[in-house]
């Protein structure tokens, strides 16, 4: 049986960091065969949820972590973002109202309509004091 | 990493912002801060040119949502021209070809200013 592959990186929670975790997710989906638009998925999803993190989870504090994991198997990748800050459940989120939300000129909710939109699944739990947010994706 | 700039121009008396590189929540603050400073000089006919654009996030979008309104409210429009597929894809996947003026090319939206305009 095919070992699974696992590639990890630890990161400050600040934005500036969001070209290095993108060149991370690039690097090994290209390694393990995913084509150039699994791969635009799978940077973006990853952005997002990192995005969130850093914004609402640890509210810019670079003294924070953001731990992104890979892990590939078969045709499969799953990523696993972990922080220990404010817990948010993506699953509890509705389409953003775009119309109304201009209106009001608010913004959000956006990244968690596109990591469900480009992920195959994507689901979260908290284990002790941990948020963890699993993403999937097949190889197109 | 790779650099995010803008570059600003004017096209036929219109605004024109060139947006190159990779738009993300850390780089966002550079396009709001380009459009706050047309909107405050009362320039509301903005082109934005995403022809050397790779790469859109989120937070690139939600500049766009912050201050479309504003533009509009004062006779204006920000209209979005020569995307890529793929930074394309997320304004779709979003919603926003029903609410923003996203066109082909720069040419398209010149003409349609200035008929707007005439």
């Amino acid at each position: 049986m095919e070992k699974a592959a696992t590639y990890r990186i630890k990161i400050p929670a600040s934005t500036e960091n969001l070209s290095e975790v993108r060149e991370f997710v690039s690097k090994h989906a290209r390694d393990h065969g995913f084509s150039n638009q699994d791969i635009s998925d799978i940077k973006l999803a990853v952005d997002e949820a990192c995005t969130n993190i850093i914004k609402h989870a640890y509210k810019f504090d670079k003294s924070k972590v953001v731990t992104i994991e890979l892990e590939f198997e078969h045709r499969q990748v799953i990523v696993m973002l972990t922080d220990q800050g404010v817990g948010f459940n993506p699953n509890s989120y509705e389409k953003p109202n775009l119309p109304e939300q201009i209106k009001k000129k608010k913004r959000g909710g956006m990244g968690i309509h596109l990591m469900k939109n480009l992920m195959d699944k994507v689901t979260y739990e908290n284990i002790n004091g941990n948020n963890i947010l699993y993403m999937s994706k097949n190889r197109g | 990493m790779k650099n995010f700039k803008i570059d600003h121009r004017t096209n036929n008396g219109l605004e024109v912002l060139d947006l190159h590189g990779e738009l993300d929540a850390h780089t966002a603050s550079q396009l709001e801060d380009a459009l706050k400073q047309l909107i405050s000089h009362k320039k509301s006919y903005i082109i934005v040119n995403f022809h050397q654009l790779e790469y859109i996030a989120s937070a690139g979008l939600g500049v766009f949502m912050a201050y479309i309104e504003d533009v509009r409210s004062i006779g204006g429009d920000i209209k979005l021209t020569n995307m890529n597929d793929k930074v394309f894809n997320v304004f779709d996947l979003l919603g926003f070809p029903t609410l923003y003026d996203i066109l082909e090319d720069e040419e398209s939206a010149v003409n349609k200013f200035l008929k707007e305009l005439s």
